[in-house]
């Protein structure tokens, strides 16, 4: 499914350069649920940006899905990203103007479907986090948990090979953290690969396999039995 | 492209961002609009001015140039200096054969004399004319007829008086045609009455009596007191100006380069000098206009400017979940160019209706100052590709702007 290998990245700070990812060699097969951990600074966040094509690596190979991604322009990457990826956020990164609905369905518009397909998709997948009802909402109406159903109900839209989730529940209490993991299990149970980071061992037990970064490096690369998240709601 | 203009989903985006962005909205639609409504009345009152000088010389034949003998102001093959010279109706009809470009000349002569009716009585301008001067200044005539070439083979005593002379030797409401009015103790038949025109080249004249008749009760012979060349529409006057004097200094023997030795009023010049000037107006309304419209697309571009920057974050999670920079750019420039359209016809109506109301103040009645102020539709649709183009142009700033930053760079910033 994704196969990383040999990868670095560095930012320039001023005059002096700072090496972020110093060789990562991962792999991620179809239907894993993967927790990249690490404190801050080990270049997890940098890891999942240069997966989500937000950001390009300096060197080394990266191919998702049998498909090598590299010279990407923005307008590949555009593409690529709305076909393969959906993305979740720690801020939600719902624009504010739009109802739950249209916020949905604005992946399917970059894809060019019909309104009315939109619609019915958006509407299809607000069902599948139990949100039909607040379909027509703001989302300053909503909490912050309906909020991030309806992130992941956006990730989920354009039907992506691949989920990625930046700190899903760092900006939600426990209860609601539990929630959204148990939407994610589900997912994740239905075959959706997801690539997770966060920083809370407890979230990241309720995934298959925990990758640990330290300073550039992968440290340690383990599976993990699952904590079902079902049992704390 | 045309499928992105005519996706409803566009227009959808387009209305929530303004909405979203209601006072900035408005803003700059005032900064374009007030542009665009400066241009409008600005060309719109200069054509009512244009309108009106053409009014004022409609009546009137502009390449027409007067000449009147002076006195000589150099010695010339024997004659001293300070020589008076008088034009004589053989000098009008050299000039008439030889001038090229020449079209017709009329000989005038004009003399004060008193005029009387019964017990009233005035000092009045009479002119001896041919018919001809109709052609030349076109008379106004309230009454009757001007004169005509029977008159002048039969030297009738007849006389079109203007208006002015009517009320001071006539009843009110009385039929002045078939009266007899006493010009210089001959009686005269009045066979019209005219109305004065705005504009006069030499003296006014209240009474217009037949050249013939003039030039035998004055004891004229062949003087006479200025004449009237019009050229033909395709000759620059200022040159028959110039030739007809030399042609007129020859038979005079005066010296070329004397030039006081005829007096002229160059109608056609005068005509030229306030034709620069309309043009000119043009110019630097169109300067203004465009000037302001340019500041105001500016405005525009500033304060998408300004939202790009506030939405960096929305762009940067469209662009996260697939939109392409190319589909961020059209969007904000097609807003920058909506701003601009709905900015240019709010400035086009409510110039229009300040030109009506101009009209209505100072466009009405014979002595208007701007007659039927107005723009033609070319101007407006130049206006509108203007804005377009310069709206293409500003939208373009903030539309890289937007893309330049890295959508994860944009995600980030809180």
């Amino acid at each position: 499914m994704l196969k990383i290998s040999d990868l670095h990245k560095s930012y320039a700070i001023g005059d002096t350069s700072l090496h972020v990812l110093k060789g990562i060699d991962l792999s991620v097969e179809e239907g894993e649920m993967v927790a990249i951990m690490g404190s801050s600074g080990s270049g997890k966040s940098t890891l999942l940006n240069i997966i989500g094509m937000l950001d390009v690596a300096d060197s080394g190979e990266y191919i998702l899905d049998g498909l090598p991604i590299d010279n990407l322009t923005e307008k590949k990457a555009a593409v690529y990203r709305n076909k393969f990826l959906g993305f979740i956020f720690q801020s939600f990164n719902l624009i504010n103007y739009k109802n739950a609905l249209e916020n949905v369905a604005l992946p399917l518009y970059y894809q060019g479907l019909k309104r009315k397909k939109r619609q019915e998709l958006g509407m299809f997948h607000l069902g599948k986090v139990g949100l039909t009802d607040w379909a027509h909402h703001l989302p300053k109406e909503l909490s912050g948990g309906q909020k991030q159903r309806v992130a992941i109900a956006r990730a989920l839209a354009a039907n992506p090979k691949l989920l990625l989730a930046d700190e899903p529940t760092g900006a939600l209490d426990t209860k609601t953290s539990y929630e959204i993991m148990e939407f994610i299990q589900q997912l994740n149970d239905e075959g959706k690969t997801i690539l997770m980071v966060t920083h809370e061992e407890d979230i990241a037990n309720m995934c298959k396999r925990i990758v640990r970064l330290r300073d550039g490096v992968i440290m340690e690369d383990k599976k993990v039995t699952q904590v079902r998240a079902s049992q704390y709601v | 492209m045309i499928k992105f203009l005519f996706d409803r989903d566009t227009w959808q985006e387009l209305y929530d961002s303004i909405r979203k962005n209601k006072l900035r909205t408005l803003v700059t639609i005032f900064g374009v609009g007030f542009g665009i409504f400066l241009l409008i009345v600005l060309l719109g009152s200069a054509r009512g001015m244009e309108n009106s000088f053409n009014r004022l010389f409609g009546d009137f034949a502009t390449n027409t140039v007067f000449i009147w003998g002076q006195s000589t102001s150099k010695p010339f093959k024997g004659f001293q200096e300070g020589r008076r010279v008088r034009l004589t109706l053989s000098d009008a009809k050299r000039v008439e054969e030889n001038i090229p470009g020449v079209e017709f000349v009329v000989p005038r002569s004009q003399q004060v004399s008193k005029v009387d009716r019964g017990f009233l009585s005035g000092s009045f301008q009479i002119g001896g004319d041919y018919p001809l001067l109709d052609e030349v200044e076109k008379k106004k005539l309230i009454r009757g007829r001007f004169i005509n070439q029977n008159d002048m083979q039969l030297k009738r005593k007849v006389a079109v008086i203007s208006e002015d002379v009517y009320k001071q030797l006539f009843e009110k409401d009385e039929n002045a045609i078939g009266e007899y009015i006493i010009i210089n103790n001959i009686n005269f038949k009045v066979v019209g009455v005219f109305k004065v025109s705005n504009i006069n080249m030499g003296p006014p004249i209240n009474l217009h009596i037949p050249f013939t008749t003039f030039q035998q009760i004055y004891n004229q012979a062949g003087r006479i007191g200025w004449m009237v060349i019009t050229a033909k529409p395709e000759f620059n006057i200022v040159q028959v100006e110039k030739d007809s004097k030399l042609l007129l200094k020859n038979i005079h023997k005066i010296h070329p380069d004397d030039r006081r030795a005829f007096g002229s009023a160059n109608a056609g010049k005068e005509f030229g000098k306030v034709t620069g000037f309309l043009t000119g107006m043009q110019f630097l309304t169109w300067f203004v206009g465009i000037a302001t419209l340019i500041a105001g697309v500016f405005a525009i571009g500033n304060i998408l400017l300004i939202t790009v920057k506030e939405r960096t974050k929305e762009i940067g999670l469209r662009r996260a979940i697939g939109a392409t920079p190319l589909e961020i750019k059209s969007q904000i420039i097609l807003e920058a160019v909506v701003l601009c359209l709905i900015a240019s016809f709010i400035g086009i109506i409510f110039g229009g209706f300040v030109l009506i109301l101009i009209n209505y103040a100072w466009g009405q009645g014979d002595s208007a100052a701007l007659v039927n102020p107005s723009v033609s539709i070319a101007v407006v649709l130049f206006a509108l590709t203007l804005l377009i183009i310069l709206g293409t142009l500003i939208g373009l700033i903030p539309a890289f702007k937007a893309t330049s930053v890295k959508p994860i760079e944009a995600l980030r910033e809180e």
